[in-house]
Protein backbone atom coordinates (compact mmCIF):
# COMPACT_ATOMS: atom_id res chain seq x y z
CA UNK A 1 0.00 0.00 0.00
CA UNK A 2 2.63 2.62 1.18
CA UNK A 3 4.73 1.71 -1.69
CA UNK A 4 1.66 2.13 -4.21
CA UNK A 5 1.47 5.66 -2.65
CA UNK A 6 4.98 6.47 -3.69
CA UNK A 7 4.68 5.43 -6.84
CA UNK A 8 1.75 7.77 -7.57
CA UNK A 9 3.09 10.34 -4.93
CA UNK A 10 5.36 13.01 -5.55
CA UNK A 11 8.30 12.00 -3.62
CA UNK A 12 11.48 11.05 -5.54
CA UNK A 13 9.83 7.57 -6.94
CA UNK A 14 6.73 9.09 -7.67
CA UNK A 15 5.25 10.25 -10.57
CA UNK A 16 2.72 12.22 -9.45
CA UNK A 17 4.75 15.54 -10.74
CA UNK A 18 5.02 13.96 -14.49
CA UNK A 19 1.07 12.94 -14.41
CA UNK A 20 0.12 16.49 -13.35
CA UNK A 21 2.22 17.69 -15.83
CA UNK A 22 0.26 15.77 -18.17
CA UNK A 23 -3.12 16.88 -16.53
CA UNK A 24 -1.68 20.56 -17.15
CA UNK A 25 -1.58 19.87 -20.90
CA UNK A 26 -4.48 18.17 -21.49
CA UNK A 27 -6.56 21.17 -19.54
CA UNK A 28 -4.85 23.66 -21.71
CA UNK A 29 -5.63 21.69 -24.82
CA UNK A 30 -9.15 21.16 -24.06
CA UNK A 31 -9.58 24.95 -23.15
CA UNK A 32 -6.95 26.32 -26.23
CA UNK A 33 -9.60 24.55 -28.37
CA UNK A 34 -12.81 25.28 -27.07
CA UNK A 35 -12.31 28.78 -28.80
CA UNK A 36 -11.69 27.84 -32.31
CA UNK A 37 -14.20 25.12 -31.95
CA UNK A 38 -17.29 27.53 -30.44
CA UNK A 39 -16.40 30.36 -33.08
CA UNK A 40 -16.45 27.83 -36.46
CA UNK A 41 -19.56 26.22 -35.11
CA UNK A 42 -21.25 29.42 -34.52
CA UNK A 43 -20.70 30.17 -38.72
CA UNK A 44 -21.30 27.15 -39.74
CA UNK A 45 -24.62 27.13 -37.87
CA UNK A 46 -24.97 30.71 -39.32
CA UNK A 47 -24.74 29.00 -42.55
CA UNK A 48 -26.88 26.16 -41.95
CA UNK A 49 -29.89 28.19 -41.74
CA UNK A 50 -28.96 30.93 -44.26
CA UNK A 51 -31.60 31.65 -46.65
CA UNK A 52 -28.88 30.93 -50.13
CA UNK A 53 -28.75 27.06 -50.28
CA UNK A 54 -25.46 27.28 -51.44
CA UNK A 55 -24.13 28.14 -48.36
CA UNK A 56 -26.15 25.49 -46.68
CA UNK A 57 -24.87 23.12 -49.09
CA UNK A 58 -21.21 23.81 -47.72
CA UNK A 59 -21.47 24.24 -44.16
CA UNK A 60 -23.31 20.58 -44.86
CA UNK A 61 -20.14 19.41 -46.83
CA UNK A 62 -18.37 20.36 -43.52
CA UNK A 63 -20.05 18.31 -40.66
CA UNK A 64 -20.74 15.57 -42.78
CA UNK A 65 -17.15 15.08 -43.54
CA UNK A 66 -15.70 15.91 -39.62
CA UNK A 67 -18.57 14.30 -38.30
CA UNK A 68 -17.56 11.01 -40.30
CA UNK A 69 -14.33 10.61 -39.83
CA UNK A 70 -13.03 9.00 -36.80
CA UNK A 71 -11.40 11.37 -34.43
CA UNK A 72 -7.99 9.78 -34.43
CA UNK A 73 -7.93 9.78 -38.39
CA UNK A 74 -8.65 13.43 -38.52
CA UNK A 75 -5.72 14.44 -36.27
CA UNK A 76 -3.34 12.10 -38.44
CA UNK A 77 -4.32 13.66 -41.31
CA UNK A 78 -3.68 16.90 -40.17
CA UNK A 79 -0.73 16.03 -38.15
CA UNK A 80 1.21 14.72 -41.19
CA UNK A 81 -1.28 16.27 -43.89
CA UNK A 82 0.39 19.57 -42.71
CA UNK A 83 4.34 18.17 -42.03
CA UNK A 84 3.67 17.04 -46.02
CA UNK A 85 2.18 20.36 -46.84
CA UNK A 86 4.80 22.68 -45.01
CA UNK A 87 7.75 20.89 -46.51
CA UNK A 88 6.11 21.08 -49.98
CA UNK A 89 5.78 24.14 -49.68
CA UNK A 90 9.17 25.05 -48.09
CA UNK A 91 10.77 23.33 -51.06
CA UNK A 92 8.83 25.04 -53.42
CA UNK A 93 9.46 28.63 -52.60
CA UNK A 94 13.07 28.22 -50.74
CA UNK A 95 14.43 25.42 -53.29
CA UNK A 96 16.01 23.13 -50.50
CA UNK A 97 14.29 20.27 -48.32
CA UNK A 98 13.96 20.43 -44.95
CA UNK A 99 12.28 18.03 -42.56
CA UNK A 100 10.02 19.97 -40.40
CA UNK A 101 8.11 18.73 -37.16
CA UNK A 102 4.77 20.23 -36.96
CA UNK A 103 3.71 21.03 -33.15
CA UNK A 104 1.35 18.26 -31.73
CA UNK A 105 -0.58 20.55 -29.65
CA UNK A 106 -1.27 22.87 -32.20
CA UNK A 107 -2.61 20.01 -34.77
CA UNK A 108 -4.34 18.32 -31.95
CA UNK A 109 -6.00 21.61 -31.30
CA UNK A 110 -6.95 22.04 -35.03
CA UNK A 111 -8.17 18.45 -35.13
CA UNK A 112 -10.58 18.36 -32.00
CA UNK A 113 -11.52 22.16 -33.11
CA UNK A 114 -12.75 20.68 -36.64
CA UNK A 115 -14.44 18.09 -34.71
CA UNK A 116 -15.92 20.18 -32.04
CA UNK A 117 -17.16 22.72 -34.30
CA UNK A 118 -19.39 20.03 -36.35
CA UNK A 119 -21.16 19.23 -33.57
CA UNK A 120 -21.13 22.62 -31.91
CA UNK A 121 -23.30 23.58 -35.43
CA UNK A 122 -25.95 21.23 -34.68
CA UNK A 123 -26.46 22.47 -30.60
CA UNK A 124 -26.24 26.02 -32.14
CA UNK A 125 -28.36 25.48 -35.20
CA UNK A 126 -31.43 23.71 -33.22
CA UNK A 127 -30.85 26.68 -30.35
CA UNK A 128 -31.45 29.15 -33.55
CA UNK A 129 -34.35 27.14 -34.48
CA UNK A 130 -35.66 27.36 -30.90
CA UNK A 131 -35.31 31.42 -30.97
CA UNK A 132 -39.00 33.01 -32.50
CA UNK A 133 -38.92 35.49 -35.20
CA UNK A 134 -40.29 37.95 -34.02
CA UNK A 135 -37.09 38.22 -31.73
CA UNK A 136 -35.38 39.38 -34.49
CA UNK A 137 -38.30 41.16 -35.85
CA UNK A 138 -38.14 43.22 -32.57
CA UNK A 139 -34.38 43.98 -32.97
CA UNK A 140 -34.81 45.56 -35.82
CA UNK A 141 -38.32 47.63 -35.48
CA UNK A 142 -36.26 49.36 -32.67
CA UNK A 143 -33.49 50.29 -35.36
CA UNK A 144 -30.89 48.23 -34.61
CA UNK A 145 -28.73 46.69 -37.40
CA UNK A 146 -28.50 42.98 -38.46
CA UNK A 147 -25.25 42.67 -36.40
CA UNK A 148 -26.15 44.52 -33.03
CA UNK A 149 -29.33 42.33 -33.38
CA UNK A 150 -27.50 39.11 -33.35
CA UNK A 151 -25.35 40.84 -30.38
CA UNK A 152 -27.54 42.00 -28.43
CA UNK A 153 -30.95 40.05 -28.48
CA UNK A 154 -30.34 36.94 -30.37
CA UNK A 155 -27.12 35.37 -29.02
CA UNK A 156 -27.89 35.73 -24.91
CA UNK A 157 -31.29 33.64 -25.51
CA UNK A 158 -28.67 31.79 -27.97
CA UNK A 159 -25.97 30.93 -25.04
CA UNK A 160 -28.83 29.85 -22.60
CA UNK A 161 -30.30 27.04 -24.84
CA UNK A 162 -27.78 25.66 -26.21
CA UNK A 163 -25.42 25.54 -23.14
CA UNK A 164 -26.93 22.02 -21.94
CA UNK A 165 -25.86 20.63 -25.82
CA UNK A 166 -22.21 22.45 -25.20
CA UNK A 167 -21.22 21.22 -21.81
CA UNK A 168 -21.91 17.67 -23.34
CA UNK A 169 -19.69 18.53 -25.92
CA UNK A 170 -17.20 19.91 -23.58
CA UNK A 171 -17.22 16.52 -21.92
CA UNK A 172 -16.52 14.60 -24.96
CA UNK A 173 -14.23 17.24 -25.95
CA UNK A 174 -12.30 16.59 -22.82
CA UNK A 175 -12.17 12.75 -23.19
CA UNK A 176 -11.15 13.68 -26.90
CA UNK A 177 -8.12 15.18 -25.91
CA UNK A 178 -6.65 11.62 -24.78
CA UNK A 179 -6.05 11.06 -28.60
CA UNK A 180 -3.48 13.80 -29.11
CA UNK A 181 -0.91 11.34 -27.20
CA UNK A 182 -0.72 9.21 -30.02
CA UNK A 183 0.58 11.65 -31.78
CA UNK A 184 3.15 12.52 -29.27
CA UNK A 185 1.67 15.10 -26.73
CA UNK A 186 2.58 14.77 -22.81
CA UNK A 187 -0.89 14.48 -21.57
CA UNK A 188 -2.64 12.66 -18.83
CA UNK A 189 -2.39 9.31 -21.04
CA UNK A 190 1.04 9.46 -22.14
CA UNK A 191 2.99 10.36 -19.21
CA UNK A 192 0.54 7.32 -17.01
CA UNK A 193 1.84 5.39 -20.20
CA UNK A 194 5.46 5.90 -19.74
CA UNK A 195 5.12 5.63 -16.23
CA UNK A 196 3.45 2.09 -16.32
CA UNK A 197 6.47 1.17 -18.99
CA UNK A 198 9.16 2.18 -16.73
CA UNK A 199 7.93 0.76 -13.17
CA UNK A 200 5.74 -2.06 -14.93
CA UNK A 201 2.68 -0.97 -12.97
CA UNK A 202 0.41 -0.34 -15.64
CA UNK A 203 -3.06 -1.49 -14.23
CA UNK A 204 -2.55 1.00 -11.12
CA UNK A 205 -1.04 3.47 -13.27
CA UNK A 206 -4.05 3.68 -16.61
CA UNK A 207 -6.57 3.18 -13.36
CA UNK A 208 -5.25 6.31 -12.12
CA UNK A 209 -5.53 7.82 -15.48
CA UNK A 210 -9.12 7.16 -15.93
CA UNK A 211 -9.64 8.35 -12.32
CA UNK A 212 -7.96 12.03 -13.40
CA UNK A 213 -10.00 12.13 -16.17
CA UNK A 214 -12.94 11.64 -14.02
CA UNK A 215 -11.76 13.99 -11.67
CA UNK A 216 -11.87 16.66 -14.72
CA UNK A 217 -15.86 15.71 -15.53
CA UNK A 218 -16.75 16.50 -12.44
CA UNK A 219 -15.02 19.31 -12.24
CA UNK A 220 -16.21 20.41 -15.26
CA UNK A 221 -19.86 19.81 -14.19
CA UNK A 222 -19.64 21.86 -11.33
CA UNK A 223 -18.46 25.13 -13.83
CA UNK A 224 -21.31 24.20 -15.93
CA UNK A 225 -23.59 23.73 -13.12
CA UNK A 226 -22.81 27.49 -11.94
CA UNK A 227 -22.64 29.19 -15.47
CA UNK A 228 -26.54 27.36 -15.89
CA UNK A 229 -27.28 28.99 -13.10
CA UNK A 230 -26.11 32.53 -13.80
CA UNK A 231 -27.55 31.70 -17.72
CA UNK A 232 -31.19 31.38 -15.70
CA UNK A 233 -30.68 34.21 -13.59
CA UNK A 234 -31.75 36.46 -16.24
CA UNK A 235 -35.05 34.42 -16.64
CA UNK A 236 -37.90 36.37 -15.64
CA UNK A 237 -39.63 34.68 -12.56
CA UNK A 238 -42.64 33.35 -13.27
CA UNK B 1 -70.97 31.95 -70.98
CA UNK B 2 -67.81 31.79 -72.35
CA UNK B 3 -64.78 30.29 -71.37
CA UNK B 4 -61.54 32.12 -71.47
CA UNK B 5 -59.39 30.84 -74.17
CA UNK B 6 -56.37 33.08 -73.82
CA UNK B 7 -53.59 30.95 -72.36
CA UNK B 8 -52.01 32.21 -69.16
CA UNK B 9 -48.58 32.50 -69.23
CA UNK B 10 -46.00 32.19 -66.49
CA UNK B 11 -45.19 35.48 -65.06
CA UNK B 12 -41.24 36.20 -65.65
CA UNK B 13 -39.52 34.82 -63.11
CA UNK B 14 -37.48 37.85 -60.97
CA UNK B 15 -33.73 38.72 -61.41
CA UNK B 16 -31.79 36.84 -59.41
CA UNK B 17 -29.15 39.67 -58.60
CA UNK B 18 -26.18 38.97 -56.77
CA UNK B 19 -26.48 39.49 -53.66
CA UNK B 20 -23.31 39.04 -51.06
CA UNK B 21 -24.99 35.91 -49.94
CA UNK B 22 -25.05 34.27 -52.92
CA UNK B 23 -21.63 35.47 -53.80
CA UNK B 24 -20.36 34.57 -50.53
CA UNK B 25 -22.11 31.06 -50.77
CA UNK B 26 -20.66 30.23 -54.73
CA UNK B 27 -17.12 30.76 -53.17
CA UNK B 28 -17.59 28.44 -50.05
CA UNK B 29 -19.08 25.76 -52.54
CA UNK B 30 -16.18 27.10 -54.81
CA UNK B 31 -13.64 26.26 -52.61
CA UNK B 32 -15.08 22.74 -51.53
CA UNK B 33 -14.80 21.86 -54.97
CA UNK B 34 -11.54 23.35 -55.25
CA UNK B 35 -10.24 21.24 -51.94
CA UNK B 36 -12.16 17.56 -53.14
CA UNK B 37 -11.38 18.17 -56.67
CA UNK B 38 -7.81 19.06 -56.14
CA UNK B 39 -7.65 16.03 -53.48
CA UNK B 40 -8.83 13.50 -56.85
CA UNK B 41 -6.72 14.81 -58.95
CA UNK B 42 -3.47 14.96 -56.95
CA UNK B 43 -4.48 10.85 -56.31
CA UNK B 44 -4.84 10.25 -59.72
CA UNK B 45 -1.96 11.92 -60.42
CA UNK B 46 0.28 9.97 -57.54
CA UNK B 47 -1.90 6.97 -58.59
CA UNK B 48 0.76 3.83 -57.58
CA UNK B 49 -0.99 0.62 -59.60
CA UNK B 50 2.08 -0.93 -57.42
CA UNK B 51 1.35 0.74 -54.25
CA UNK B 52 -2.47 -0.56 -54.82
CA UNK B 53 -1.81 -3.71 -55.64
CA UNK B 54 0.21 -4.23 -52.38
CA UNK B 55 -1.95 -2.42 -50.25
CA UNK B 56 -5.69 -3.30 -51.54
CA UNK B 57 -5.94 -6.69 -49.76
CA UNK B 58 -4.42 -5.24 -46.55
CA UNK B 59 -7.21 -2.40 -46.67
CA UNK B 60 -10.12 -5.06 -47.16
CA UNK B 61 -9.06 -7.18 -44.43
CA UNK B 62 -8.72 -4.36 -41.91
CA UNK B 63 -12.47 -3.44 -42.67
CA UNK B 64 -13.63 -6.83 -42.18
CA UNK B 65 -11.80 -6.15 -38.93
CA UNK B 66 -13.28 -3.33 -38.31
CA UNK B 67 -16.93 -4.03 -38.68
CA UNK B 68 -16.05 -7.40 -36.93
CA UNK B 69 -15.09 -4.95 -34.13
CA UNK B 70 -17.69 -3.44 -33.97
CA UNK B 71 -20.61 -5.45 -34.73
CA UNK B 72 -19.36 -7.75 -31.72
CA UNK B 73 -19.09 -5.09 -28.80
CA UNK B 74 -22.68 -3.67 -30.49
CA UNK B 75 -24.08 -6.96 -29.98
CA UNK B 76 -22.29 -7.94 -26.74
CA UNK B 77 -22.98 -4.30 -25.26
CA UNK B 78 -26.46 -4.88 -25.93
CA UNK B 79 -27.03 -8.19 -24.27
CA UNK B 80 -24.85 -6.48 -21.28
CA UNK B 81 -26.77 -3.04 -21.58
CA UNK B 82 -30.00 -5.22 -20.47
CA UNK B 83 -29.65 -5.83 -16.77
CA UNK B 84 -27.43 -2.67 -16.36
CA UNK B 85 -30.62 -0.53 -17.44
CA UNK B 86 -33.20 -2.82 -15.22
CA UNK B 87 -30.31 -2.30 -12.36
CA UNK B 88 -30.53 1.06 -12.96
CA UNK B 89 -34.57 1.44 -12.94
CA UNK B 90 -34.73 -0.69 -9.63
CA UNK B 91 -35.67 0.27 -6.78
CA UNK B 92 -32.87 -1.20 -4.82
CA UNK B 93 -30.34 1.33 -3.91
CA UNK B 94 -27.68 -0.68 -3.91
CA UNK B 95 -28.48 -2.36 -7.38
CA UNK B 96 -28.97 1.21 -8.87
CA UNK B 97 -25.61 2.70 -7.47
CA UNK B 98 -23.80 -0.11 -8.89
CA UNK B 99 -25.21 0.37 -12.51
CA UNK B 100 -25.00 4.57 -12.05
CA UNK B 101 -21.28 4.36 -10.58
CA UNK B 102 -20.66 1.86 -13.87
CA UNK B 103 -22.16 3.58 -16.14
CA UNK B 104 -20.71 6.91 -14.66
CA UNK B 105 -17.27 5.55 -15.33
CA UNK B 106 -17.52 4.38 -18.84
CA UNK B 107 -19.20 7.28 -20.13
CA UNK B 108 -16.84 9.86 -18.44
CA UNK B 109 -13.34 7.78 -19.04
CA UNK B 110 -11.87 7.84 -22.61
CA UNK B 111 -12.16 4.90 -24.73
CA UNK B 112 -8.82 4.92 -25.41
CA UNK B 113 -7.79 4.84 -21.52
CA UNK B 114 -10.34 1.94 -20.79
CA UNK B 115 -8.80 0.18 -23.79
CA UNK B 116 -5.31 0.91 -21.95
CA UNK B 117 -6.11 -0.05 -18.87
CA UNK B 118 -8.08 -3.56 -20.12
CA UNK B 119 -4.83 -4.39 -22.77
CA UNK B 120 -1.83 -2.98 -20.66
CA UNK B 121 -3.36 -2.61 -17.17
CA UNK B 122 -4.80 -6.37 -16.75
CA UNK B 123 -0.98 -7.61 -17.97
CA UNK B 124 -0.19 -7.03 -14.21
CA UNK B 125 -2.51 -9.97 -12.91
CA UNK B 126 -0.75 -12.46 -15.26
CA UNK B 127 -0.67 -14.99 -12.86
CA UNK B 128 -3.89 -14.54 -11.03
CA UNK B 129 -5.68 -14.86 -14.95
CA UNK B 130 -3.49 -17.84 -15.46
CA UNK B 131 -4.79 -19.12 -12.46
CA UNK B 132 -8.48 -19.35 -13.76
CA UNK B 133 -7.60 -19.67 -16.82
CA UNK B 134 -8.65 -16.45 -18.63
CA UNK B 135 -5.02 -15.43 -19.56
CA UNK B 136 -5.23 -17.24 -22.95
CA UNK B 137 -8.26 -14.37 -23.95
CA UNK B 138 -6.51 -11.30 -22.40
CA UNK B 139 -3.16 -11.82 -23.80
CA UNK B 140 -4.74 -11.19 -27.78
CA UNK B 141 -5.07 -7.55 -28.16
CA UNK B 142 -8.08 -8.38 -30.69
CA UNK B 143 -10.06 -10.16 -27.56
CA UNK B 144 -8.98 -7.11 -25.33
CA UNK B 145 -9.86 -4.48 -27.85
CA UNK B 146 -13.43 -6.49 -27.99
CA UNK B 147 -13.82 -6.02 -24.13
CA UNK B 148 -13.29 -2.62 -23.90
CA UNK B 149 -15.97 -1.62 -26.44
CA UNK B 150 -18.24 -3.95 -24.90
CA UNK B 151 -17.83 -2.46 -21.39
CA UNK B 152 -17.83 1.06 -22.47
CA UNK B 153 -21.10 0.80 -25.66
CA UNK B 154 -23.01 -1.17 -22.83
CA UNK B 155 -22.70 2.03 -20.07
CA UNK B 156 -23.66 4.20 -23.39
CA UNK B 157 -26.11 1.75 -24.40
CA UNK B 158 -27.60 1.02 -20.85
CA UNK B 159 -28.38 4.84 -21.24
CA UNK B 160 -30.08 4.52 -24.36
CA UNK B 161 -32.54 2.18 -23.40
CA UNK B 162 -33.38 3.57 -19.81
CA UNK B 163 -34.31 6.73 -21.57
CA UNK B 164 -35.91 5.14 -24.15
CA UNK B 165 -38.32 3.36 -21.20
CA UNK B 166 -39.06 5.53 -19.11
CA UNK B 167 -40.20 7.95 -22.34
CA UNK B 168 -43.19 5.51 -22.84
CA UNK B 169 -45.96 7.12 -20.98
CA UNK B 170 -47.02 5.44 -17.71
CA UNK B 171 -50.74 5.41 -19.01
CA UNK B 172 -49.34 2.08 -21.13
CA UNK B 173 -48.26 0.11 -17.97
CA UNK B 174 -52.03 1.30 -16.37
CA UNK B 175 -54.33 -0.17 -19.25
CA UNK B 176 -51.90 -2.99 -19.50
CA UNK B 177 -52.84 -3.79 -15.68
CA UNK B 178 -56.12 -3.20 -15.78
CA UNK B 179 -56.45 -6.16 -18.82
CA UNK B 180 -55.46 -8.27 -16.42
CA UNK B 181 -51.46 -8.63 -18.50
CA UNK B 182 -48.95 -9.88 -16.43
CA UNK B 183 -45.95 -7.38 -15.47
CA UNK B 184 -43.37 -9.24 -17.13
CA UNK B 185 -45.66 -9.62 -20.47
CA UNK B 186 -46.71 -5.98 -20.67
CA UNK B 187 -42.66 -5.09 -20.66
CA UNK B 188 -42.03 -7.37 -23.48
CA UNK B 189 -45.16 -7.22 -25.65
CA UNK B 190 -46.20 -3.51 -24.72
CA UNK B 191 -43.40 -1.55 -23.44
CA UNK B 192 -40.55 -2.49 -25.25
CA UNK B 193 -41.60 -2.39 -28.97
CA UNK B 194 -42.70 1.06 -27.98
CA UNK B 195 -39.02 2.25 -26.50
CA UNK B 196 -37.09 0.41 -29.22
CA UNK B 197 -39.05 2.93 -31.74
CA UNK B 198 -37.46 5.68 -29.51
CA UNK B 199 -34.65 4.55 -29.05
CA UNK B 200 -33.70 3.64 -32.61
CA UNK B 201 -31.80 6.92 -33.57
CA UNK B 202 -29.57 7.09 -30.45
CA UNK B 203 -28.76 3.15 -31.31
CA UNK B 204 -27.69 4.17 -34.36
CA UNK B 205 -25.70 7.17 -33.67
CA UNK B 206 -23.97 4.62 -31.01
CA UNK B 207 -23.30 2.28 -34.08
CA UNK B 208 -21.80 5.34 -36.13
CA UNK B 209 -19.69 6.25 -32.36
CA UNK B 210 -18.51 2.88 -31.96
CA UNK B 211 -17.41 2.80 -36.08
CA UNK B 212 -15.49 5.97 -35.31
CA UNK B 213 -14.44 4.62 -31.75
CA UNK B 214 -13.08 1.87 -33.05
CA UNK B 215 -10.09 3.12 -34.58
CA UNK B 216 -8.18 3.20 -31.20
CA UNK B 217 -7.18 -0.15 -31.49
CA UNK B 218 -5.08 0.40 -34.02
CA UNK B 219 -2.91 2.08 -30.75
CA UNK B 220 -3.20 -1.62 -28.86
CA UNK B 221 -1.62 -3.06 -32.52
CA UNK B 222 -4.74 -4.30 -33.75
CA UNK B 223 -5.04 -4.29 -37.68
CA UNK B 224 -8.39 -2.97 -37.88
CA UNK B 225 -8.72 -0.34 -40.90
CA UNK B 226 -6.95 2.52 -39.17
CA UNK B 227 -4.29 -0.25 -38.38
CA UNK B 228 -3.89 -1.35 -41.47
CA UNK B 229 -3.84 2.73 -42.45
CA UNK B 230 -1.24 3.76 -40.29
CA UNK B 231 1.01 0.63 -40.88
CA UNK B 232 0.96 1.27 -44.58
CA UNK B 233 2.01 4.40 -43.88
CA UNK B 234 4.57 3.94 -41.99
CA UNK B 235 5.73 1.78 -44.96
CA UNK B 236 5.50 3.96 -47.79
CA UNK B 237 4.86 7.28 -46.51
CA UNK B 238 2.93 7.69 -49.01
CA UNK B 239 0.17 10.41 -47.22
CA UNK B 240 -2.94 9.06 -50.02
CA UNK B 241 -2.86 5.97 -47.51
CA UNK B 242 -4.64 8.31 -44.88
CA UNK B 243 -6.68 9.72 -47.69
CA UNK B 244 -8.07 6.01 -48.78
CA UNK B 245 -8.89 5.28 -44.85
CA UNK B 246 -10.73 8.62 -44.64
CA UNK B 247 -12.65 7.77 -47.81
CA UNK B 248 -14.09 4.62 -46.43
CA UNK B 249 -14.50 5.31 -43.22
CA UNK B 250 -16.94 8.36 -44.62
CA UNK B 251 -18.64 5.41 -46.37
CA UNK B 252 -19.41 3.62 -43.69
CA UNK B 253 -20.78 6.21 -41.93
CA UNK B 254 -23.17 7.54 -44.97
CA UNK B 255 -24.37 3.84 -45.36
CA UNK B 256 -25.59 3.26 -41.84
CA UNK B 257 -27.24 7.06 -41.74
CA UNK B 258 -29.03 6.21 -44.63
CA UNK B 259 -30.03 2.87 -43.98
CA UNK B 260 -31.27 4.45 -39.98
CA UNK B 261 -33.13 6.97 -42.49
CA UNK B 262 -34.74 4.31 -44.37
CA UNK B 263 -35.50 2.22 -41.03
CA UNK B 264 -36.78 5.10 -39.07
CA UNK B 265 -38.99 5.87 -41.80
CA UNK B 266 -40.50 2.26 -42.09
CA UNK B 267 -40.99 1.65 -38.40
CA UNK B 268 -42.86 4.72 -37.74
CA UNK B 269 -44.96 5.01 -40.68
CA UNK B 270 -48.27 4.57 -38.44
CA UNK B 271 -47.26 7.60 -36.31
CA UNK B 272 -46.90 10.17 -39.54
CA UNK B 273 -50.48 12.02 -39.22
Amino acid sequence: MTETLALIGFGPNGWGDEILAGVGVTIALALATLPVGLTIGFFVALGKQSEEQTIRLAANIYTTIFRGLPELLTLFIVFYGAQIGIQTAYAWIAGSETVIEVNAFVSGMIALGVVFSSYASEVFLSAFRAIPKGQYEGGWSIGLSGWNTMRLVILPQLIKIALPGLANLWLILLKDTALVSAVGLSDILRQTGIAARVTKHAFLFFGTACLVYLLLAIISSFFINRISDWASKSEAAR
Amino acid sequence: MTVATAKVQKPIAPPKPWTRERTVGWALVGLWIFIIGSLLLWMVEAWNPELFDKYFPKYVSGLIITLELVAASIILGALLSFPLAMMRMSKNGLLNKISYAYVYFFRGTPLLAQTFLIYYGLGEFRPQLEAIGLWGFFKEAWNCGVFAFTLNTAAYQAEILRGAINSVAPGQWEGAASLGIPKWLTFFKIILPQALVVALRPYGNEIILMVKGSAVVSIITVYDLMGETRRAYSRSFDFQTYIWAAFIYLAIVEIIRNLWDVMEKRLTRHMIR
